[in-house]
């Protein structure tokens, strides 16, 4: 049985299947008692037997000819698998009583996920260290194909080829991690330090300074994020075209006020629990001074919420600068960066079929979108284990 | 029921001042911009005179509060102004004779009319989908089914739509041609043709937002799963599909409801980039070919369109929530 039959034929087997299995499973539960074959409903019954016709469809394209990149996926999901798994049981038997214990009650997605947090994190410090060449850097030899074999139309000093102007694009990769997830985690910190400050400040204060605010912050949050950007980055180009760096670093500053108005929301939010708690009172009527109430009495107690926030939105503004990179008015060259790499490598995408070189060259575009991808994955993975954790839900 | 009438007549009242503030604000980020509408329209070689004369006919020269109604009223009915690119202020060498002028409104009609059709054929897949998906997950919570959907739902959230849409340019339109991966459509097709045309940009968006609906709906059924009159029904020995489809959804539809707008809101700002990838003729990519050009008229009305869009989606899902939610609808 080839995977090229028709798909009305295998709805039919994964039908037949179920129902065999149900009735089936009816005959032999009530015989030998085995609860689960006897109970199973007919919807159970169809999603094992779309399982298995799944999973020999995967097997038999995996194990065929051709389908290089199903075959990529796959590598992929379980080598991801793999490593989250050994970094898992890494964590729970090595380290301190604390982290073991962490290690313990965690899933191995999230470890997964700080496991690639931590290394983004290394290759975006260290990106001078390991990345072959500069970021700027133009060599002769434009558009070498990837794969290093002369042969083919690349070269071994240049292991992913050359872009249309002939700078080295593993080496952009590398720097890429360092301006795109630099820039953003900075816009995230600017952002946290607005939107906590004023959002403290309003929950103490309270009055009409927080009515105000409040206001404010509604009236930002009416118009979508990424529409609002645009408008506002076409002001600061008209303002700085010419100078690039003034672009981005207007772009850091927009990006920044307008996502420190969910931080607001929260941190306000968070900071009214606590004003009205019976230490907070005291703090007050001993006569504490504002900055006092607001950093040693507020703030240490909403850390934790605050930390899965940040994680959150990290992942926000990392997305936004992407897009606004990709569309072309987000960092602006040199600076070497995912979002805009990818509108720039997009058309190898049409190399696909080619043999040999055509899947390696096609992925280059991929690679950069993954890149993104990958972060904004493992930082949720981590957060949605915090927030499992944080809400108690058990079951 | 008067009640009722008197929270939805607020909360419209209130998305009412919500969009006038809105139009202010893009209206004074647009004064922000130096030099101004004539002197950016006929560049740095102008003489005075036709500067002034541009400024007067747009009427340029007005103080910025009569501007602001002016443009209020034009918007009101439809009239956007005029867009840079497609001015043609040729006959103003000198004499301020009858202009051409190419209008904003020309401009987006069309394309509105293509990104509606978008994100309709979207919400045609994506709701019926995550319904059945959210539903299925929380029927067989914890279990295999359940786990893979999370996980699979967690990494089209957090990817970039352009990454989703390279994926799938990569799977169905080089490796796989069924979809073309370029969306160029026009007025001449007929139906099906659009629809083959419009599939790619619109799986994209799917994926996007389907992972979102599905989590919420799960969440929403989840939730109530715990609820007496729940385990009644299960004390019955009705059969957990049952319980599902006839007790927990009828009861969790108003939170679904509102996470289907609130999407439907989304799309809206997620259609620029997709639009971008795909090359679709939508407001979203006339929006960034403007943003680059600085066409700022285009670029103004755009934003006004997206964010009318935005309010007005909340505002029905806002309506929604109070009108599926028993206790508000009949009171005692």
């Amino acid at each position: 049985m080839m995977p090229s039959l028709s798909f009305t034929y295998w709805s039919a087997l994964v039908v037949a299947g179920a129902l065999a299995l149900y009735f089936g499973g009816r005959q032999i539960g009530n015989a030998s008692g085995i609860a689960r074959l006897r109970d199973m409903s007919v919807t159970g019954a169809l999603g094992y037997s779309l399982l298995v016709v799944t999973l020999y469809q995967g097997a038999s394209l995996y194990f065929g000819p051709g389908a290089t990149f199903f075959k990529w996926a796959v590598h992929g999901v379980i080598g991801f698998g793999i490593t989250g798994y050994l970094f898992q049981q890494l964590g729970r038997h090595v380290g301190t009583r604390a982290t073991k214990k962490l290690f313990r009650s965690m899933p191995v997605t999230a470890a997964l996920g700080i496991l690639l947090i931590l290394t983004y994190a290394i290759v975006a410090i260290f990106a001078d260290f390991i990345a072959p060449y500069g970021q700027a850097e133009i060599f002769k030899d434009a558009n070498l194909l990837p794969g290093g074999d002369p042969g083919m139309g690349g070269s071994p000093d240049h292991l992913l080829g050359t872009d249309q102007i002939g700078r080295d694009i593993l080496s952009r990769l590398i720097y890429g991690a360092q301006n795109t997830v630099g820039i953003a985690f900075v816009t995230t910190l600017l952002a946290f330090f607005i939107g906590i400050s004023l959002g403290f400040l309003a929950a103490t204060i309270g009055g009409a300074l927080d009515q105000v605010l409040s206001r404010i912050v509604d009236m930002l949050m009416s118009i979508p994020q990424l529409i609002f950007a645009l408008l506002l980055m076409t002001i600061a180009t008209a303002w700085f075209g010419s100078e690039k760096g003034m672009v981005t670093l207007f772009m850091i500053l927009i990006i920044a006020v307008l996502d420190s108005t969910r931080v607001f929301r929260l941190s306000r939010a968070v900071g009214m629990n606590i004003v009205v708690m019976d230490f907070f009172e005291a703090a007050k009527l001993r006569g504490e001074k504002l900055s006092y109430l607001i950093f040693s009495e507020i703030a240490p107690n909403a850390f934790a919420p605050l930390l899965a926030e940040f994680g959150l939105r990290f992942c926000f503004v990392f997305l936004t600068i992407a897009s606004l990179s990709f569309l072309g008015i987000g960092i602006q060259p040199p600076l070497a960066d995912w979002g805009t790499m990818v509108r720039d490598l997009s058309q190898f995408i049409a190399y696909a079929p080619f043999p040999v070189v055509g899947p390696l060259t096609a992925s280059l575009p991929l690679m950069a979108a993954g890149a993104i991808a990958l972060l904004t994955v493992a930082v949720n993975f981590v957060v949605d284990w915090m927030l499992h954790r944080a809400s108690g839900l058990k079951e | 029921m008067n009640n009722v009438a008197m929270i939805i007549g607020k909360r419209l009242g209130l998305g009412v001042l919500t969009m006038f503030m809105v139009s202010i604000i893009i209206f004074l980020a647009v004064n922000m911009l130096p030099g101004d509408f004539a002197q950016a329209l006929l560049g740095q070689s102008a003489t005075p005179e036709a500067v002034a004369a541009i400024r007067k006919d747009l009427g340029l020269d007005k103080p910025i509060h009569t501007r602001y109604f002016d443009w209020l009223i034009g918007v009101m009915q439809f009239d956007f102004g005029t867009s840079f690119a497609k001015a043609n202020f040729s006959s103003y060498g000198g004499t301020a004779a009858a202009a051409n002028f190419g209008t904003v409104a020309d401009q987006i009609a069309p394309r509105f009319a293509n990104t509606l059709f978008l994100a309709a054929v979207t919400a045609a897949i994506a709701v019926p989908l995550s319904l059945l998906i959210g539903v299925l997950a929380a029927l067989y919570r914890y279990s295999i089914f359940d786990r893979i959907a999370n996980i699979s739902t967690l990494t089209s959230i957090s990817s970039p739509e352009f990454f989703v849409a390279y994926v799938l340019i990569l799977l169905l339109a080089v490796l796989n041609p069924v979809f073309p991966s370029l969306s160029n459509i026009h007025d001449g097709m007929d139906f099906t043709q659009k629809l083959q045309k419009t599939m790619l940009p619109a799986l994209t968006l799917t994926l996007v937002v389907t992972a979102h609906m599905m989590r919420m709906t799960r969440a929403a059924i989840i939730n109530l799963l715990a609820s007496p009159y729940i385990e009644m029904a299960r004390l019955k020995g009705l059969s957990p599909f049952r319980i599902i489809v006839f007790h927990a959804l009828p009861n969790a539809l108003a939170p679904i409801i509102n996470v289907i707008a609130l999407n439907l809101a989304y799309l809206i700002t997620g259609v620029v980039v997709v639009e971008v990838v795909f090359v679709y003729p939508g407001v979203g990519q006339l929006f960034v070919d403007s943003v680059k050009i600085r066409d700022i008229p285009v670029v103004q009305a755009c934003c006004l369109v997206f964010a009318a869009a935005y309010i007005s989606l909340n505002l029905l899902a806002d309506v929604m929530s109070i009108l599926s939610n028993p206790r508000l609808r009949l009171p005692k």
